[in-house]
């Protein structure tokens, strides 16, 4: 864990007159040797200085992953590409239950990106690795062209490590189970779009971007093991829950009443015609655990999110079937977003 | 959330649906005009909620599946253009044309972005004075006052580099071509609330006299639709075909007038195409003379577009409440969101969109 205290850090660079990332940067001299050196070491202080980075791992199994940023905006109420890029690894890490430990972090930085918004990202790449508490061990840096990428690419690559015996994976869901959401849904994804197509806002929404290992380390360590773990990131809600019904080969029935939306997320989704259920999360996940769990698994995941709810249930029913009962009473489809969303005409 | 939870509230639902029962004493078929309608009626679930008698057919109130495949073809074309910037409500980019849709275009390095309002563009047009910027007009009455606001401020600011290509299409014109044929089974109609916003009442009352249909302007929520449903079939319990109005919240008798003036103004009454139906006579706008230097398919010399529509597809028996998207032989197999064979099918209003998304009933 680095113990650099960067908080009132300038940034390094520009050293001399760089206050744009250059093609050198990239290409192995001595610019790039600099920007490694007193940007990226200077904070990331765990990165091992040979090619790979060597680690003690535990005995028994480790989990590893992979996961590329792209977002647009670089920064958006509540978190930035750093943190995403920290948190996101961190969580389908989490979500196998396994503890988060070491991170790479890969760098495509586009010709002309200022010095100053790549500073900003390690910084807070540090300060969100410092939350999860999961190191960053190794990395890379390369540059494109100008027009040739958004700014700054972040590719992130975690490896975890179970401290338990248990497969928590969708395959062993059963019918049965209870379907716990753990907190309010549908935030990052509009702050993201409400920064991205400066939609102006009254209210000021921001992205659930955070580290999830905590509260399933609460539910390991009461003695609960979650028969599947998933974050609702890309295609939200709905769509982790028709990938779980059809890789368990059973129904879930969920109740749109039960599911936490925050106004002002309802209000946007209203005007553009989404379906919160469909937009993506950064900071919650679905539990699918065994019936007689489920109020103390509730319980726990309410001490980290007071939104944290019963919101369904899994039944044989029709294979990969997902239905909601709606606010009114009546049942429908939940199907998965088609294609990218788009708001409506009217 | 105020003004939408009363609205969704399952006690009052089960009321109206209760009053609906009670009052229903043989089998009617009514036609919701507008695509947000038959999503609310499907994302409800209130089909199966009413009783066995009452019928919903869905009509052609979704501005997106009704634009006729050349002007989305010319759309295509003109936003492949080098400099060019396409701009387009979000719904129509994944219209299939004859060959691809905007997305595609969008891919293949075409400039298409989406825009949250008409306005949007004529900004994009000020800031860009190198680029031509065209904005595709398309949608009911509901949509005219901001494209034809639109073209006015462009107007005012004296702008040269923005466009509309426009495709705006009237509701009662297309509910007399329904009422018309033959075949019709359609007993009474929730007319388009927001329609009925901008345009008033008043314009249904000829076609309620004439056809002896009931007409209700009705809102967008699960009660709205309750409610409209309930009048409606009151009418036709106790036969009578008036014109009502269930959605007072919002719909005036008179409608909007200022926006009714600048509409009138922008533009004229045109015949029109509509996707999957064929022409209708005075049944679109189009840019009026004073105003048709801003008109796209003047101004781009576009050769005559060679259109292919996929005869599997029977949108426009859908459209007018002759069939329903799963009695389409293609629904769920040949056609679905990420391969469509025609509008409904992608979008957001669509009545196949519905059904799939909703329902994701098989075909028959």
């Amino acid at each position: 864990m680095s113990k650099v205290k960067i908080s009132n850090m300038e940034c390094p660079i520009p050293l001399d007159d760089y206050k744009y990332v250059m093609m050198a940067h990239g290409s192995g001299g001595r610019m790039m040797g600099r920007l490694i050196d007193e940007m990226f070491l200077a904070v990331f202080t765990d990165v091992q200085p040979q090619d790979s980075a060597i680690l003690n791992v535990p005995q028994g199994k480790i989990a590893m992953t992979t996961d590329s940023f792209v977002v647009r905006p670089l920064f958006f109420p509540g978190g930035d590409i750093g943190s995403l890029a920290v948190n996101g690894t961190v969580n389908d890490l989490a979500m196998c239950g396994a503890r988060p430990q070491y991170l790479s972090v890969s760098f495509i930085l586009e010709e002309g990106l200022a010095m100053e918004t790549l500073w900003r990202v390690i910084q807070s790449m540090h300060k969100a690795a410092d939350v999860a508490n999961v190191t960053i061990v190794t990395g890379d840096t390369k540059v494109v062209e100008r027009g040739h990428g958004d700014g700054l690419y972040i590719n992130t690559t975690g490896i975890g490590v179970l401290e338990h015996g248990h497969n928590i994976t969708p395959e062993q869901v059963k019918a049965g189970d209870m379907v716990i959401l753990s907190g309010d849904i549908g935030r990052h994804g509009i702050a993201v779009m409400a920064e991205r197509e400066g939609l102006s806002l009254r209210c000021n929404i921001e992205s659930d971007c955070a580290p999830l290992f905590a509260p399933v380390q609460a539910l390991l360590d009461a003695g609960l093991v979650p028969h599947a773990l998933r974050d609702a990131t890309r295609g939200g809600v709905a769509t982790v829950l028709n990938e779980i019904a059809t890789a368990a080969g059973l129904q879930i029935n969920v109740s749109e009443s039960t599911i936490h939306v925050e106004e002002g997320v309802r209000g946007v989704c209203e005007i553009l015609g989404f379906d919160p259920l469909h937009i993506a999360n950064e900071g919650c996940f679905i539990a699918f655990v065994a019936a007689e769990d489920h109020v103390l698994a509730l319980d726990i995941l309410r001490k980290h999110n007071k939104k944290a709810s019963l919101i369904g249930t899994v039944s044989e029913g029709k294979p990969g079937r997902v239905t909601i009962e709606t606010s009114i009473g009546g049942v429908r489809i939940l199907d998965m977003p088609a294609g990218e969303l788009l708001p409506r005409i009217c | 959330m105020k003004y939408i939870d009363e609205y969704r509230d399952q006690n009052a639902a089960q009321k109206y649906l209760s009053a609906i029962k009670k009052i229903t004493t043989q089998p009617w078929t009514i036609m919701e005009i507008c695509g947000g309608q038959t999503h609310a009626i499907v994302r409800y679930g209130i089909e199966d909620l009413l009783p066995d008698e009452i019928t919903l057919v869905h009509g052609p109130g979704c501005p997106v599946c009704v634009t006729p495949i050349d002007k989305i073809d010319k759309a295509l074309a003109i936003a492949a253009r080098a400099n060019v910037i396409f701009c387009s409500f979000g719904d129509m980019l994944r219209v299939p044309g004859s060959s691809k849709d905007l997305l595609t275009v969008r891919a293949e390095g075409g400039n298409v972005q989406t825009v949250y309002s008409p306005l949007d563009a004529v900004q994009i047009a000020r800031d860009n004075p190198d680029k031509e910027v065209v904005f595709f007009a398309v949608g009911f009455e509901t949509t005219a006052p901001a494209n034809a606001m639109a073209v006015f401020q462009a107007k005012e600011m004296g702008l040269k580099n923005f466009f509309l290509l426009v495709s705006h299409v009237l509701v009662p014109p297309a509910m007399e071509s329904i009422l018309s044929n033959p075949e019709c089974r359609v007993q009474g109609f929730l007319a388009a609330g927001h329609v009925c916003a901008v345009m008033g009442i008043k314009a249904y009352e000829p076609i309620a006299a004439r056809y002896k249909v009931p007409i209700v302007a009705t809102g967008f929520e699960p009660l709205d639709i309750l409610q409209g449903l309930y009048m409606c079939v009151k009418q036709l319990e106790e036969n009578r075909y008036q014109v009502e109005n269930q959605y007072i919240r919002a719909v005036a008798e008179q409608g909007n007038r200022p926006a009714q003036e600048l509409i009138s103004k922008v533009f004229q009454i045109i015949p029109r195409q509509w996707r999957g139906i064929g022409e209708i006579p005075q049944s679109g706008w189009g840019l009026s003379k004073e105003y048709a230097a801003f008109d796209a398919e003047r101004h781009f010399v576009i050769e005559d577009v060679s259109t292919n529509e996929d005869d599997l597809c029977i949108s426009g028996l859908i459209m007018q409440g002759l069939k329903k998207p799963a009695q389409c032989p293609q629904f769920g197999k040949g056609c679905t969101p990420d391969h469509a064979l025609g509008a409904p099918m992608v979008s957001t209003e669509g009545a196949c969109a519905a059904y799939f998304k909703y329902k994701n009933t098989v075909a028959v």
